[in-house]
């Protein structure tokens, strides 16, 4: 109850827009950390079940969190490769850029602004 | 069709953050006043003590486009991004706020989307987004597109923020939204614009996304060092850990 309470304390008064307050937002502000940390519980959790439970051989499941950092990495990695083939580029913008320069240089000089020389 | 000509009723505040930019204001706030006709808006430039003479350009802005559409609200010395945005807040008589870069990365052509979009979604916060179809950056070698595409799958895995791009900096914010989020905000450079969109998801604000194209800094030179790096990724720490 008091930490509920003490969430509270610190909402900034007055300035969250209304609309918003009915959003599922209004109890508690977790921290994204214990929302990760929440997440590798559970997984621990389940890589404990499995050792326990010997579902599957006890040497593979030693091995799996290398497993799951493994595969972590490497779609990381993936997702950069990925981004970096698809990174959008816009060549003609500077072109464009460009063409506005000298109209607004233009513009500019007639109105007497010193838009000096390069 | 009747939806374009709906009246648009709000004032926007664009803040734009300036450390000699003698060459790109004047194209900006040209560029600006072209590409918003019909729209209520003021243009707030916070000069942090240029020494090239960009408050005299922006005097000379002035007397072309009035001193009530353009705010020149200047301070002695750098004193950092986000103390820029809360000073530019104070002068804001709109009820929402842009903030954009003064080199000409980005593009004012894409405020009339940024606009739209918040009317269409009654979003709390617009954000610009490079990285998606639609956007796209150029003047970037490989290096460079590296270290972006790392450092954003590295932020999404670890953050799930909930936006495609979080270090950009052309945004638009509901003003009471951006006067509760930077207020908790304590990072420094691109770190700050990372940390400002977090805790707005953590906040719960509604936040939709415009693609924007972003071409790298026209006059000027642009920063990316081993330090930036190391900024990064203790910046990426303290916000895991914080938010």
């Amino acid at each position: 109850m008091h930490s509920f309470k003490s969430n509270f304390d610190s909402w900034p008064s007055g300035s969250a827009p209304v609309a918003e307050e009915g959003r599922g937002k209004v109890a508690v502000k977790m921290k994204h950390i214990l929302k990760i940390l929440a997440l590798l519980v559970a997984i621990s959790a389940f890589w404990i079940g499995l050792l326990q439970a010997s579902v599957i051989p006890e040497s593979y499941t030693w091995l799996l969190p290398l497993y799951f950092i493994v595969s972590l990495g490497c779609y990381g990695v993936l997702m950069v490769g990925v981004g970096l083939m698809q990174f959008p580029t816009c060549p003609q913008e500077a072109l464009l850029l460009h063409q506005d320069i000298l109209e607004a240089r233009d513009f500019l000089k007639n109105k007497g602004v010193d838009v000096g020389s390069n | 069709m009747g939806n374009e000509q709906k009246e648009n009723s709000n004032k926007y505040s664009i803040i734009i953050p300036t450390y000699n930019e003698r060459l790109n204001i004047a194209l900006l706030v040209y560029l600006i006043f072209k590409h918003l006709p019909n729209v209520n808006f003021e243009i707030i430039v916070v000069d942090d003590g240029s020494p090239d003479g960009t408050q005299d350009i922006v005097k000379q802005l002035q007397s072309v486009y009035g001193e009530d559409r353009i705010l020149l609200r200047a301070r002695p010395k750098k004193l950092g991004l986000g103390t820029a945005y809360i000073h530019g807040l104070k002068h804001a008589s709109g009820n929402f706020v842009v903030i954009m870069d003064a080199d000409l990365s980005h593009h004012p052509k894409y405020l009339p989307n940024f606009i739209k979009k918040q009317m269409e979604t009654g979003a709390d916060i617009v954000t610009g987004t490079r990285y998606v179809k639609g956007g796209g950056v150029h003047g970037w070698n490989l290096m460079r597109k590296l270290t972006s595409r790392g450092a954003n799958v590295l932020a999404q895995t670890l953050l799930w923020p909930g936006v495609s791009d979080l270090t950009g900096s052309f945004r638009l914010y509901r003003k009471s939204v951006l006067e509760d989020v930077i207020g908790s905000c304590v990072s420094k450079g691109y770190v700050f614009q990372m940390e400002m969109i977090v805790r707005a998801t953590r906040k719960g604000y509604n936040i939709a996304e415009v693609p924007i194209t972003f071409v790298d800094r026209v006059y000027g030179s642009s920063k990316l060092g081993g330090s930036e790096i190391v900024e990064y990724l203790k910046g990426l720490i303290y916000l895991l850990l914080t938010t």
